[in-house]
């Protein structure tokens, strides 16, 4: 009995970008012609990347699990992103989270220091991310910007208070921006339009659709990035941008990854149902169409690196 | 599938005799289309022509019922590719396996703890459906003894793993009753399966690793030789085969409506997997990419607790989120002069907040705002929880008369709203809770005195 499998013809493609470079290395995100790891309608050319988080300030209220696989390069940011690098990062993703005015306040000064050594720490592609305050975000994002001029970094959050300005700094600098929305397919389009009208080139942006942690608002993530994948193979140029998600953060951050004590005795080992609530977050949103994932656990990292491999096979 | 009015009319006998009450067949055919009326109201109506009606009706991937009538697992019955299209409606089974060989004590300890595992999870309790039982000693006896004491110690839905049919026929004999699934027909010993299948009325897996089309023949044999409750087994599947193969097959049923591939998949994410954390990552992936029942090689409630969670979130209404009925609750047993919190009405943040008042040894009220069931900063941006609701809400259930006191904790979330709130609700001491809800213990225990 042959079976004659239906196969959809996609007339779209997600934009190829490119991060590093200019004496960095360089890696190429996007450019898929199908459904994530879909083989049978068309190509992923490029392997989705993972990226490593590493803060400029020791983290606050961290799980003990990763506190303890991180050990003391938690108190640098250079020395962390370099031990990032040993664990399989292809990225880091720096987050400038000092600059928060609650965490530190700090200014563009600090974060040009801060951008500087960690630079000169790896020669991994960068991401740099800002305290999620509009305004401190542009400070810092602007001072990054001129810091790490020509090596194409990413640069985030490109929200709807700042666009403009993050995204002029990633046209004078050559230089990624992050568009964020918060979950919601029109926002996440109009934001990309009007990056797009202040001149920033459609390959020189990634989509951040903002993540829910499993249990925590993944499904709404799962089926926007679904939705924005979907029209972006069926031709909408300006949903056609690489998606980034912030696995790492959004899962260990969530009381089942956190707390140490007054669980229920139903949730089993902490350190293996942590690890699982990271890891099932990153696979589901790659399959639903992450082109990065930013993870936390040294452990997370190798398996999702080797699941990434397995499912590109 | 829905058939239309043209598809039926053609199965009708065409004579207009108006013994259905209609003028014309088509016109009956139209109504019977809109589901206004049974298509057995056509009296001249031939035996084929209904069984063609109802085969052509059926859903493109048959709902398949496992266990018997204390639990049962459904699946299959699935209509769209996406969960945004409409919604995944049958979540998959989530079974571990057990074997034979093992001491029966040892397995009867391990289903014990499974049958027992409930977890708590935004008011709902989420557990495991039951276990696939090996016949790794390739014994009947054995097999049938351990099939008996795992039924005996806990009535879930089981599925029977034996490629022997004297080894299935012993086991069935313990435990027909409940509905095991079979596992499983293969080209070499499929006639003698069907047979079991039909003589116990339990639904069979069809198992063919070869291809596709090796795998809808042997369907085909199995439903002519009379069994028709199947699901599919397609072969091990690591990560890119498994999605590879299960979207074609969800895609083979919903696009083209093939039956002979038209039901549930059952997948073995061990199978692939080199360690026990592999075969969870395999098995969420699974969850969302179209498998309708998950045989677990472990038990630990450590992956059962995300992975319930992770089927939980994808078998959602994408539509509207799970929701609480506004108002004011009770938490513990309290008095006048106990805490006072708000919240929003989205089910996951009452729970979140909820679970963590009962735990922090501060019996409580717990106001709920509603917010149409967003989260505390959606709802906030949304602009559907803010000063003027909270203080309306207050009058609304009449906090009042419940509180001696006249302090309110707002989630850490929206500090913003203290100075609006206070303006709000004159006389009232506005205080700021922490961000989230696991630090509420501590933070009462600081901040509330009375
Ligand atoms: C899932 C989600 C959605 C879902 C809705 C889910 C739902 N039913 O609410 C969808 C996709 C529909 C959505 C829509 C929008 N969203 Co939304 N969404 C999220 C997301 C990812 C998770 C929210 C969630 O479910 N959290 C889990 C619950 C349990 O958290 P919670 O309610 O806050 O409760 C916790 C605490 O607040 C605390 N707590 C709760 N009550 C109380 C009470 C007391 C007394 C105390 C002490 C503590 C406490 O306990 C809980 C656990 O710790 C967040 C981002 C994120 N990663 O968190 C964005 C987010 C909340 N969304 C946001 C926005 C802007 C929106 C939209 C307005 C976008 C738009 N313009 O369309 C819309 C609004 C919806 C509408 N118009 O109808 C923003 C809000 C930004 C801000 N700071 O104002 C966020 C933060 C994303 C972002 N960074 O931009 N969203
Ligand atoms: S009863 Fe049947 S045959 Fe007669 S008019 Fe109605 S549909 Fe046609």
């Amino acid at each position: 009995m042959p079976v004659e499998i239906p196969v959809e013809k996609w007339a779209g493609k997600v934009n190829e970008v490119k991060l590093g470079g200019n004496g960095r290395k360089s890696i190429v995100i996007g450019g898929e012609t199908t459904l994530p790891f879909l083989k049978i309608d068309g190509a992923m050319p490029h392997r989705p990347a993972i990226a490593v988080e590493v803060d400029d300030v020791m983290p606050a209220d961290w799980s003990p699990h990763l506190i303890a696989a991180w050990g003391d390069a938690l108190e640098d940011p250079a020395v962390w992103a370099k031990k990032a690098a040993e664990y399989g990062a292809d990225i880091i993703a720096l987050t400038l989270d000092s600059a928060h005015p609650e965490r530190g306040n700090t200014g563009a000064a600090e974060a040009k220091k801060t951008v500087e050594k960690v630079l000169a720490a790896v020669d991994l592609p960068v991401i740099i991310i800002g305290p999620d305050v509009a305004e401190k975000d542009n400070e810092v994002l602007i001072a990054a910007s001129s810091v790490g001029r020509g090596q194409r970094l990413a640069l985030g959050n490109c929200v709807d208070k700042n666009y403009r300005s993050v995204a002029a700094a990633c046209i004078a600098d050559g230089h990624v921006a992050i568009a964020k929305t918060p979950i919601d397919i029109n926002l996440a389009k109009q934001l990309n339009i009007l990056i797009c009208d202040i001149g920033l080139a459609p390959d020189a942006i990634l989509m951040d659709p903002t993540t829910g942690g499993l249990g925590y608002g993944i499904e709404y993530t799962y089926s926007v990035m679904e939705r924005l994948r979907l029209a972006a193979l069926i031709g909408d140029k300006m949903t056609s941008m690489p998606m980034i998600c912030n696995v790492g953060e959004e899962s260990w951050r969530q009381k089942e990854a956190r707390a140490t004590s007054g669980v229920p005795a139903t949730w089993g080992d902490h350190q293996e149902r942590a690890l699982a609530w990271e890891g099932i977050t990153a696979v589901s949103l790659l399959n639903s169409g992450a082109d990065i994932v930013v993870l936390q656990h040294p452990r997370t990292i190798a398996l999702i690196k080797d699941a990434i491999s397995k499912l590109m096979a | 599938m829905a058939l239309s009015g043209i598809e039926i009319y053609k199965h009708l006998p065409k004579t207009n005799c108006k013994k259905c009450g209609f003028p014309t067949c088509l016109a009956f055919a139209m109504k019977v289309s809109q589901k206004a009326i049974a298509i057995t109201a056509c009296t001249d109506l031939s035996e084929t022509a209904r069984a063609a009606l109802e085969a052509a009706s059926r859903p493109p991937i048959r709902l398949i019922t496992i266990g018997g009538d204390s639990r049962k697992v459904e699946v299959g019955n699935e209509v769209v590719m996406f969960r945004h299209e409409k919604t995944f409606y049958h979540p998959p089974g989530l079974m571990i396996k057990l074997k034979d060989t093992a001491p029966l004590e040892a397995t009867l300890k391990t289903v014990d703890e499974v049958a027992n595992l409930v977890i708590d999870r935004v008011g709902l309790k989420l557990s495991l459906d039951g276990f696939a039982i090996q016949n790794e000693s390739k014994d009947a006896a054995t097999f049938a003894r351990c099939v008996e004491a795992v039924k005996a110690k806990a009535d879930l839905p089981l599925v029977l793993m034996s490629p022997d049919p004297a080894a299935m026929e012993a086991a069935l004999e313990k435990s027909a009753r409940s509905r095991p699934l079979i596992y499983a027909a293969t080209k070499d010993n499929w006639e003698k399966m069907a047979e079991l299948a039909k003589k116990h009325s339990c639904p069979l897996v069809a198992s063919e690793p070869a291809s596709l089309d090796e795998l809808a023949a042997l369907t085909q044999k199995l439903n002519q030789a009379g069994v028709e409750d199947l699901v599919l087994d397609p072969g091990p599947q690591g990560f890119s085969s498994s999605l590879n193969t299960l979207t074609q097959l969800r895609r083979l049923a919903l696009k083209k409506s093939f039956r002979p591939l038209g039901y549930p998949i059952i997948t073995f994410p061990a199978e692939t997997t080199g360690s026990p954390e592999e075969e969870v990552l395999l098995a969420g992936q699974q969850i969302a990419k179209y498998a309708g029942i998950i045989v677990l090689s472990r038990f630990s409630p450590a992956t059962a607790y995300p992975l319930l969670t992770m089927r939980l979130n994808m078998y959602t209404d994408p539509q509207k989120p799970i929701q609480m009925s506004p108002g004011i609750y009770p938490i513990g047993a309290p008095k006048p002069s106990s805490p006072l919190c708000v919240t929003t009405n989205f089910s996951l943040t009452y729970f979140s907040v909820a679970t963590e008042l009962e735990a922090s040894g501060f019996p409580s009220w717990l106001l709920v705002c509603d917010t149409e069931g967003l989260s505390v900063l959606t709802a906030w941006a949304a602009g559907k929880f803010d000063a003027e609701k909270i203080a309306k809400s207050v009058k609304a259930f009449n906090v009042e008369a419940s509180i001696s006191h006249r302090s309110i904790i707002i989630p850490g979330r929206v500090a913003v709203l203290r100075g609006e709130l206070e303006e709000e609700l004159q006389g009232w001491k506005i205080m700021v809770g922490p961000p989230e809800a696991m630090e509420i213990g501590s933070y009462l225990k600081r901040y509330w005195t009375n």
